[in-house]
Formats: structure tokens, C-alpha cells, sequence
């Protein structure tokens, strides 16, 4: 992004300070644009700030911070209303829970506070951005963005307009992910898009394997990895989402797809129940030693 | 950190540290993050591991991939950054 328009622009102002709210605040500091991030709860944007000052040196440690480029300002807030009310947001980015109900209320309090004609972009993985166009006031200023984790190394974004998005909000939202390096690749809004329609039945599949017993978590990621090519492996991918979310998004699909490689199988379910996230809470199918800042 | 560290001392460490954490062998050639194979978000838990355990801090432009390579990489980040502060 260039000085000008820094100065020009307003803040990204990013509501839910979790793993992917984090991600994209962070993308967006390194490249020099401010930040306001929103949560309800100060003891999560207390984590979420710390976690964000270790992404900054995690993206100039691995080459993704542009050179000469001050990192923008964060400003952390418990409320959404003066979040909004200050200099007027570039783009409103909604990182909420993935829960339809969740994201649709945030979405409808936003839409109903900021102008027309501002981006209102819900990070998902899972859910038609249609269904979520029906809780906002401009279902024209809606449209979804699919981050994957971590949001500031991994310079590929599925973005998702929603039948009734206006094509120059999609413009600007693609613009803003241009200034922010990023390449976006737009498909047509669905169940879970493109990646996740077929990456989260296929982990779905490496934890049902282990499962079943037919092999360990190390060696199937092992052969993902070293016969296929996977750059990780499906179930240290799965810590890297978040079990959580996974789970969350898994049921998204199997309720609208009837999939039922998409029913978030046994193992996956009591890993979320024994509080076992993944590698933001230190323990999924892999032990981190210690929960993510 | 008392000065009785050596350059020995930190390599067997970080051997250690890398064998405890990855469950697999390490020596002081060996690359991380080529056919060592590891994460390179893995990296940033190496450079805080180095701060807190020999009392160091890496900014700037030493917050680079290759400072983290290898073991020796890292052995030679820590001596430097300790013999300067």
C-alpha cells in the first residue's frame, strides 16, 4: 500500500480477536495499514495483542513484511459502536465464531453502522455468504473472504460474492487484498467454496483412518506428506485450523450438503470436548508444549 | 547466564532441544526446514526459545531464516549476540 493512500485511508477494522482475526490484523499491520480490533472480551484482545506483536516478528522473520513499510497502529476495542464511529473504516473484516447465528448478528450491527458502500467481509470457511446476506442491511456490501491460518504467510485468499454483492464492492475488496499482496481467486457462493468442500471431508477421513486404527496421526500425515505431497499433513493441518473450527465448519456442511463424509466424525468431536484445539491451545493431534500466545 | 556456556554447551542444548521437541535425530548441519522437514512457524518458536534461554534479543536484521537453518546457524547467532550485549 502506498504512503498516500495510508494517509487517505481509514482503519481495517477487524471484529474477533481469535486465531483468524489475529491472522488478519496482523496482514494487515505489516503492510502499514492500521488497525482497530474488536472483541467482547478484553482478556482475549489482551492475548490477541501479544500474539500479534510475535506475528509481526514471525512474518519479517520468514520474508513476509514488505521492506521500508512501518508497520501500521493497532487499536484494540470492547465496543463494536466506537469501533465504527472513529475515522471511517477501509473495510469492515467480520472474524467471529463459525456459527451462522454468531456471524449474522455481528454482521447485521455492523452493516447497520457503517456507509454505504463500505465492504463488510466475512471471514469464513464454511457458510454461503447468501445465508448471511439476509441478517444485513445492503446484502450488496457483503461479501466472504476464506483466510487460511496463518492469514499473513499464506498470500492465497478465496474470496466469495454472493449473488446479490455489488461487483464494485467486489472490486474494492480484491483491490484492498491486492495492497495487502495478496491473490485473490473469486468462485461462486456455496457450502464450504472450494477449499474447504474438499480439504475438511478429506481430514475428516485422516482422523476417521486413525480412528479405525488403520494408522498412526504421525504416519498418515507422514504419507500425505511424503507420497502426496501435502505440505503438512491433513491432521496437523487440522491443529493448524483449529479442531474447534473444523468441527464447526464440518457441520455447516454436512447440514447443507448432506454429506456424510462431512459429519465430523468421533475422534474429531472428543478432541474439541477434552478442550484439545490444536496448536492454539497447545495440544491436538500433536503436542505443542505450550499454547500460542 | 553465567559465562560458562560455551559454544559446545549451547549446541548439545539445542541438539537436545530439537530431539525433545520433533522426536527425531538432529545434528549441527543438519537444515531445519530443508529435509529437516520442520514447519518454518516452527522457526519463530526457535527464536524465543534462544532469548529465554540464553538471555538474548534477535530484531532487526537478524530475525532471518538462515540465522535458524542449523544448529550451528543458531550457536553462531547466540555467541554473537551475547559477546555483543
Amino acid at each position: 500500500m502506498t504512503a498516500a493512500a495510508r494517509e487517505e485511508g481509514g482503519p481495517l477494522v477487524v471484529v474477533g480477536a481469535g486465531v483468524m482475526g489475529t491472522g488478519i490484523a496482523t496482514l494487515a499491520l505489516v503492510h502499514g495499514v492500521p488497525v482497530t480490533l474488536v472483541d467482547l472480551d478484553r482478556a482475549v484482545l489482551d492475548r490477541a495483542e501479544v500474539a500479534i506483536a510475535r506475528n509481526l516478528r514471525t512474518a519479517a522473520l520468514l520474508g513476509a513484511a514488505p521492506p521500508d513499510t512501518a508497520p501500521g497502529a493497532l487499536t484494540t476495542s470492547t465496543s463494536l459502536p466506537d469501533a465504527l464511529t472513529g475515522s471511517t473504516a477501509v473495510a469492515v473484516v467480520e472474524a467471529v465464531t463459525e456459527d451462522p447465528a454468531t456471524k449474522a448478528a455481528v454482521l447485521a450491527r455492523v452493516s447497520a453502522a457503517v456507509p454505504e458502500g463500505t465492504p463488510l467481509i466475512s471471514n469464513t470457511s464454511s457458510i454461503p455468504i447468501d445465508e448471511l446476506a439476509a441478517a444485513v442491511a445492503r446484502p450488496a456490501d457483503l461479501l466472504g473472504t476464506h483466510f487460511m491460518n496463518p492469514a499473513y504467510l499464506i498470500t492465497t485468499v478465496e474470496v466469495v460474492p454472493g449473488p446479490r454483492t455489488a461487483p464494485d464492492v467486489v472490486a474494492s475488496a480484491t483491490k484492498l487484498l491486492g495492497e495487502l499482496r495478496r491473490t485473490p481467486i473469486v468462485v461462486r457462493d456455496s457450502p464450504g467454496f472450494v477449499t474447504s468442500r474438499l480439504l475438511h471431508p478429506m481430514i475428516n477421513d485422516a482422523a476417521r483412518l486413525v480412528e479405525e486404527g488403520v494408522a498412526s496421526v504421525e504416519d498418515v500425515d507422514a504419507l500425505m506428506q511424503g507420497c502426496l505431497g501435502h505440505p503438512t499433513g491433513p491432521l496437523r493441518t487440522a491443529d493448524l485450523i483449529g479442531i474447534d473450527n473444523l468441527v464447526d465448519a464440518l457441520d455447516v456442511l454436512h447440514l447443507r450438503t448432506g454429506d456424510e463424509r462431512s459429519r465430523p466424525c468421533g475422534l474429531l468431536v472428543a478432541k474439541v470436548r477434552d478442550g484439545h484445539h490444536g496448536r492454539k491451545s497447545g495440544r491436538g493431534f500433536y503436542d505443542y508444549e505450550e499454547a500460542l500466545p | 547466564m553465567t559465562v560458562s556456556v560455551t559454544p559446545d554447551t549451547i549446541e548439545r542444548e539445542l541438539v537436545e532441544f530439537l530431539e525433545t521437541r520433533t522426536k527425531a535425530g538432529w545434528t549441527a548441519t543438519r537444515d531445519l526446514f530443508g529435509e529437516g522437514g520442520l514447519s518454518s512457524l516452527f522457526a519463530m518458536e526457535l527464536v524465543v526459545h534462544l532469548e529465554q534461554r540464553y538471555g538474548i534479543a534477535i530484531s532487526g536484521a537478524d530475525l532471518k531464516l538462515a540465522n535458524f537453518r542449523t544448529v550451528r546457524a543458531m550457536v553462531e547467532l547466540v555467541v554473537r549476540l551475547r559477546d555483543g550485549g
